[in-house]
């Protein structure tokens, strides 16, 4: 404990010095790595609470980002960040920048419905809407204004296959998806991210609440996904931001510790905080 | 080592049963109570009823004269009346409970007008008919007219269709919220086709409650003075009229005893017609649930 603590004073004494990303800078360094995100000293407050202190974050096109860390160490208020979900939490208040393909995400020109239409989001716990199966996925065209039946139709095929679900929903489109499995919900959710083509997908813990079958499913997917998107996915499972992600950031209590190239992070990472957690030690 | 005593289980065990039985009586015993007066109530109304209830008593206007005595003008009366109470009451409450629900800051000044909108169901509806004299008969101008006491009928329900609306829309998960708007969907594209859809079987629920309040109700019309004895029917809404309510308290003021008769049958068709729009409220409440 006190060794974390000092750590812990370490640290934010250095300031930028840890927090400095590696992500990109590491061996797989190329030009393609382009940023679809990128936060400044991004700071955000639940009241008095300092949720968020100092992040400096930079996740990559069509590249899995696994955001890792104890319970608490706000994870899911970072990624609702991203799509400013967060403000739905009355007390919050944010300081900083976070730049969604170099424009600013607070700025008046960019209005929050249509940064989360390009920036889709997968919940925790499944939530489809109590709807048919086809009126889920159909729901984002639909609310940005497609209302031609042949398109729709075409969309919801494209993204029930895409998310790996088309086969065992084809014959009940007009079902209530309240009738799947919750493995088979997710991937509704996920199919209905997709129906608006967004551009990045924010993945909060997607598989916490799903079987180990559907979390396969689901990771097989993500790395299918990173082909067409670029996905930001929050998990704390280990082995799973080990096995999907380009990336790892390791956050905890409330600002990164380190954010590098997964396989760094997992087999040589430079804070022993982040060791001791991907090993297992606390967290 | 042992902490649980197995014999005390045991022992424990046919009390456990026995009350277990015993609440599923009780709680029948009064089911049977409220029923059995609920049923002696209509079937003594009806024996008074049933030698009265004919098509005269449909298409005659009020009379002194028993034997023409009809319901015809209150019943023309009391549905214009519920033309005006019910899309007035519905679109005001609703609207108001998601403005509290779903716009609103949270906030104390929020919470005191929640709780002060559960406490206004509760107020005399003589009130609400004292508020309709002075602001739409009077201010306004309106006379005893449908719109002025429909209006008065209006404000007298609300705070039922509010309080049961607001109910219905908390019980939306917030899950669900946040999916549609996490993709880019607005707050009234949310709430119309997200929220309200969930909510409608909460909603009329509450707009049934209110409905079957608003057609019996007397006092506010008394106030207001709506008259019991008018040979036609209103040609528009600024026109006065006849409500059922009002009539049988009329007939049930008489001294002889045939009047009491003509209340009785007036009773059945009042009960008839609130069960008649009770079962379209109950068909739209179910459509919606399968649906959803
Ligand atoms: N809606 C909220 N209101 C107030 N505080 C919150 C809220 N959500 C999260 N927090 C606080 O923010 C911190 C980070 O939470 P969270 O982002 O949910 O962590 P994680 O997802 O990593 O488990 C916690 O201290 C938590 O108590
Ligand atoms: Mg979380």
């Amino acid at each position: 404990m006190v060794n974390i603590m000092e750590a812990n004073t370490i640290t934010k004494n250095a300031g930028t010095a840890v927090l400095e990303d590696r992500a990109h800078t590491g061996t797989q360094e190329s030009a393609e790595r382009k940023p679809v995100f990128k936060t400044n000293n991004f700071n955000l407050w639940y009241g008095d609470n300092h949720a968020l202190q100092d992040i400096n974050l930079r996740f990559n096109q069509n590249e899995v980002s696994a955001i890792i860390g104890p319970s608490g160490c706000g994870k899911s208020t970072f990624v609702k960040a991203l799509n400013r979900m967060v403000e739905l939490v009355p007390i919050v208040r944010t300081e900083g920048e976070i730049l969604y393909r170099d424009q600013d995400i607070f700025n008046r020109k960019m209005t929050v419905e249509e940064l989360r239409t390009k920036v889709g989001m997968v919940f925790q716990k499944p939530n489809p809407f109590p709807k048919s199966i086809y009126d889920n996925v159909a729901y984002g065209p639909r609310v940005h204004g497609i209302r031609k039946k042949k398109i729709l139709d075409e969309v919801v095929e494209k993204s029930l296959r895409d998310a790996a679900i088309w086969d065992e929903v084809k014959d009940r489109l007009n079902e209530n998806a309240y009738g799947l499995s919750g493995g088979q919900q997710q991937r509704i959710c996920i199919a209905r991210a997709l129906a608006t083509e967004p551009d990045v997908i924010l993945m909060d813990e997607p598989t916490s609440a799903l079987d180990p079958i559907s979390t396969t499913k689901v990771e097989d997917l993500m790395h299918e996904l990173k082909k067409n998107y670029s996905i930001i996915v929050v998990t704390h499972n280990m082995q799973q931001a080990a096995r999907v992600s380009d990336t790892t950031a390791f956050f905890y209590q409330g600002y990164v510790v380190e954010h590098d190239d997964t396989k760094v992070i997992f087999e040589n990472p430079r804070d022993q905080r982040t060791e001791d957690y991907v090993s297992g030690r606390f967290g | 080592m042992q902490l649980i005593d197995k014999n005390v289980i045991a022992k424990k065990r046919s009390g456990r049963l026995t009350l277990n039985n015993a609440m599923k009586w009780i709680f029948f015993l009064c089911t049977m109570v409220g029923l059995i007066v609920l049923v002696t109530l209509i079937v003594d109304t009806l024996m008074d009823a049933v030698g009265y209830l004919n098509m005269d008593f449909l298409t005659n206007f009020s009379s002194s004269r028993v034997e023409s005595a009809g319901f015809y003008g209150a019943i023309i009366g009391s549905l214009w009346l519920m033309f005006v109470t019910v899309p007035v009451a519905i679109f005001l409450s609703v609207a108001t409970a998601l403005y509290l629900e779903e716009y609103a800051p949270k906030n104390k000044v929020t919470d005191f007008i929640k709780i002060n909108i559960s406490n206004l169901a509760g107020v005399p509806s003589v009130v609400f008919g004292l508020l309709g004299l002075a602001i739409f008969v009077r201010a306004m101008a309106m006379g005893n007219s449908v719109l002025a006491a429909g209006l008065t009928l209006a404000l007298m329900i609300l705070p039922v269709i509010v309080v049961s609306s607001q109910e219905a829309i908390r019980s939306v998960p917030s899950t669900v919220r946040e999916a549609s708007i996490g993709m880019g969907a607005t707050k009234w594209q949310t709430v119309s086709r997200i929220i309200l859809p969930a909510a409608i079987p909460g909603i009329i629920t509450g707009i049934i409650l209110a409905i079957s309040r608003a057609i019996g109700e007397t006092a506010p019309l008394v106030v207001i003075g709506v008259p019991t004895t008018l040979l036609v029917t209103p040609d528009g809404f600024l026109d006065s009229f006849q409500a059922m309510p009002m009539q049988i308290y009329a007939w049930i003021k008489m001294p002889q005893e045939e009047f009491q008769y003509l209340a009785a049958a007036g009773i059945i068709v009042l009960l008839a017609i609130l069960i008649l729009m009770n079962s379209v409220a109950i068909f739209i409440r179910n459509k919606f649930s399968r649906r959803y």
